[in-house]
């Protein structure tokens, strides 16, 4: 839903409309706000929007929590071939296809899968881990296909880093944890917040993660979406959706942006 | 452009004195087109066969409107034949020129849609139904009542399509009522937010049903019986249930468009169509229930659409689904859109 082609003719479908509703052929076209209107004063939507908002917010929570560490390692305490093969690895799921990732995730995740199988292989007592069909699935296959784009971000603001800066903080008698707080983590905020923003966005209008990991809980914004396009046949309001998850994006980035200036300053 | 080919070529040395070029507007790779069944009314006819496909009913209506004379044979679901109907757009059956008619199943001929405008407009052909499956490994005798998806033992196993109007149908079977004329919405919606928590997660195409099924993630839920049939032959352990609730039925006919100038070479299609000798040998290929009772007894013992559909005390408590109007169906969408968005 984020790519640039798509929008001028988000625009044009949400606002203009043919008179018999379907998006084909050579019809009538009418100037209306009326899906604007309808899109606006559904609570189902504003629930589904809320819903998914808070998704995009956990699964950059967890990219950033696991991205950091990870290109931490990669970036200051593995040299030379073995830095190499690691970011292979890191780069290598996108290289294949997203619905490939989400499918095996689907296999590992289900109950009797493989998760489960290799957790009652070791336990002692009987544990049911069927995690399918859960906000916890969706959260796991979301934050596997993204975790990348915040790796690769934070790697290169932290491998900018002038080793000569720490160097003196150690000189001066600061400790690790104190070089990583004040030092490290500043430096590599600009690269944090590019890597969060590159996940929050697509992940606010992902559907095909949700619909195949979450199941019943599985309903976003995104399928909303998705459902108006593919299933129902009315573009005019699923554009109308998509512009209005544009808005709101853009709102909380803008929102945001104070508090993003002053940390990447 | 071989069969075409071949089929003219034959036309030359049919014994008919008459021969037409007939044009056949139906779904792609649904029975009419098929290539032995062509060739064989060709050489039992004279007349040739063309086809046109749609890909929506919509579209066909849309082909009826603006292509006067250009079809003779027409695949209608019955729930757009009223609107084709009202629209003048098809003929009345003569059933004296459709012999074979006399093997159809009473019920079907008298079919509300397919009598739009107090005449029958459109010969019943196939028909299917919107009902559920369960895992045999789960149920070893299968369930008699829909009740078995809010069963509280199988929270978490249970599944219905991701489609607003099948929803609210099935939720009306359980609820006892007229899936064509739903008076309680309210009973429809507390049903329907009852099962919810049940639902493991929504499935949309056979694939997905088929993968979540064979993985044990499901142990009930709905389908269609084409497709059941489809996923026994390939060795799933599934059994198709017809409750005692009832089920939804959808039935296909076939029409002739009043602008038709080749009407007897279209009888002499339709009759061929409905005939035992086609069916048997379509079904072996994969084929929705036959509406031909003389058809369906000749199926082999064990073929699905004569064990579970051919059944006469199953027809009867299928629930033909009707036209829906455009209101209609956005409350139901609305309505599931909202169960949905409270997950």
């Amino acid at each position: 839903m984020a790519d640039g082609g798509g929008v001028p003719a988000a625009v044009g479908h949400g606002v203009l409309q043919p008179a018999d509703g379907c998006a084909f052929g050579d019809r009538e076209w009418a100037f209306t706000f009326a899906n604007y209107a309808q899109a606006l004063t559904n609570p189902t939507y504003a629930t589904l929007l809320w819903k998914s908002l808070k998704l995009a917010f956990w699964v950059t929570v967890w990219c950033v929590i696991l991205g950091f560490p990870c290109a931490y390692i990669l970036a200051r305490m593995i040299k030379g071939r073995a830095r190499e093969v690691l970011f292979l690895l890191v780069i290598l799921p996108f290289w294949s296809n997203a619905l490939v990732r989400v499918f095996s995730w689907a296999i590992v995740l289900r109950g009797n899968g493989v998760l489960d199988r290799a957790v009652n292989a070791i336990s002692p007592w009987e544990v049911d881990l069927n995690l399918m069909f859960s906000d916890t699935a969706m959260v796991i296959g979301l934050v596997h296909s993204y975790l990348p784009y915040v790796i690769l971000t934070t790697y290169l603001s932290l491998q900018a880093i002038d080793d000569t800066v720490i160097e003196a903080a150690r000189s001066l008698g600061a400790r690790f944890p104190r070089i990583l707080w004040r030092l490290i983590l500043p430096l590599a905020m600009p690269g944090l917040i590019a890597g969060a923003v590159l996940v929050f966005v697509p992940v606010v209008g992902s559907f095909m993660e949700p619909r195949l990991l979450g199941g019943r809980v599985g309903t976003t914004y995104g399928t909303l979406i998705e459902d108006q396009f593919v299933a129902v046949f009315n573009w005019p309001l699923g554009a109308a959706l998509s512009f209005i998850l544009l808005a709101v994006v853009l709102v909380i980035l803008a929102a945001a942006s104070p508090a993003l200036r002053k940390a990447t300053s | 452009m071989k069969t075409i080919l071949m089929t003219t070529a034959l036309a030359f040395v049919a014994p008919m004195a008459l021969a037409d070029e007939i044009r056949v507007l139906n779904w792609q790779g649904y029975g009419t087109d098929l290539d032995w069944a062509i060739a064989a009314f060709t050489e039992a006819t004279g007349h040739t066969v063309v086809h046109e496909y749609f890909t929506s009913e919509q579209e066909m209506l849309t082909k009826l409107r603006t292509n006067p004379g250009a079809y003779d044979v027409v695949l209608i679901n019955s729930a757009f034949t009223p609107q084709a109907q009202s629209e003048g757009l098809i003929g009345p059956i003569d059933a004296a020129k459709v012999p074979n008619l006399a093997d159809v199943d009473p019920a079907l001929v008298a079919n509300e849609d397919l009598n739009a405008g107090g005449a029958l407009h459109g010969v019943p052909w196939t028909w299917g139904l919107t009902s559920f499956a369960v895992n045999t490994g789960d149920f070893p005798e299968a369930p008699t009542s829909v009740s078995v998806f809010w069963d509280p033992a199988l929270k978490g196993r249970v599944s219905i399509r991701d489609d607003a109007l099948e929803a609210v149908q099935f939720a009306a079977l359980a609820t006892g009522q007229n899936i064509n004329n739903i008076t309680d919405m309210e009973a429809v919606k507390a049903k329907l937010t009852e099962l919810m928590p049940q639902i493991a997660a929504f499935w949309s195409a056979e694939t997905d049903w088929n993968q979540n099924m064979a993985a044990g993630q499901f142990a009930v839920a709905t389908y269609w019986s084409g497709s059941a049939a489809r996923s026994m032959s390939e060795g799933l352990p599934v059994a198709f249930v017809v409750p005692e609730e009832g089920a939804i039925g959808w039935l296909d006919g076939l029409s002739i468009p009043a602008s038709s100038t080749k009407q007897d070479a279209a009888y002499a299609f339709i009759d061929w169509m409905i005939a035992p000798d086609f069916y048997v040998k379509w079904e072996a290929e994969g084929a929705p229930a036959t509406s031909n009772t003389a058809a369906a007894a000749a199926l082999p013992e064990d073929s699905f659409n004569r064990k579970v559909l051919g059944d006469p005390a199953t027809v009867a408590r299928v629930q033909f689904m009707r036209p829906v109007p455009d209101d209609v169906r956005e409350s139901y969408l609305a309505l599931w859109q909202e169960l949905k968005a409270a997950q």
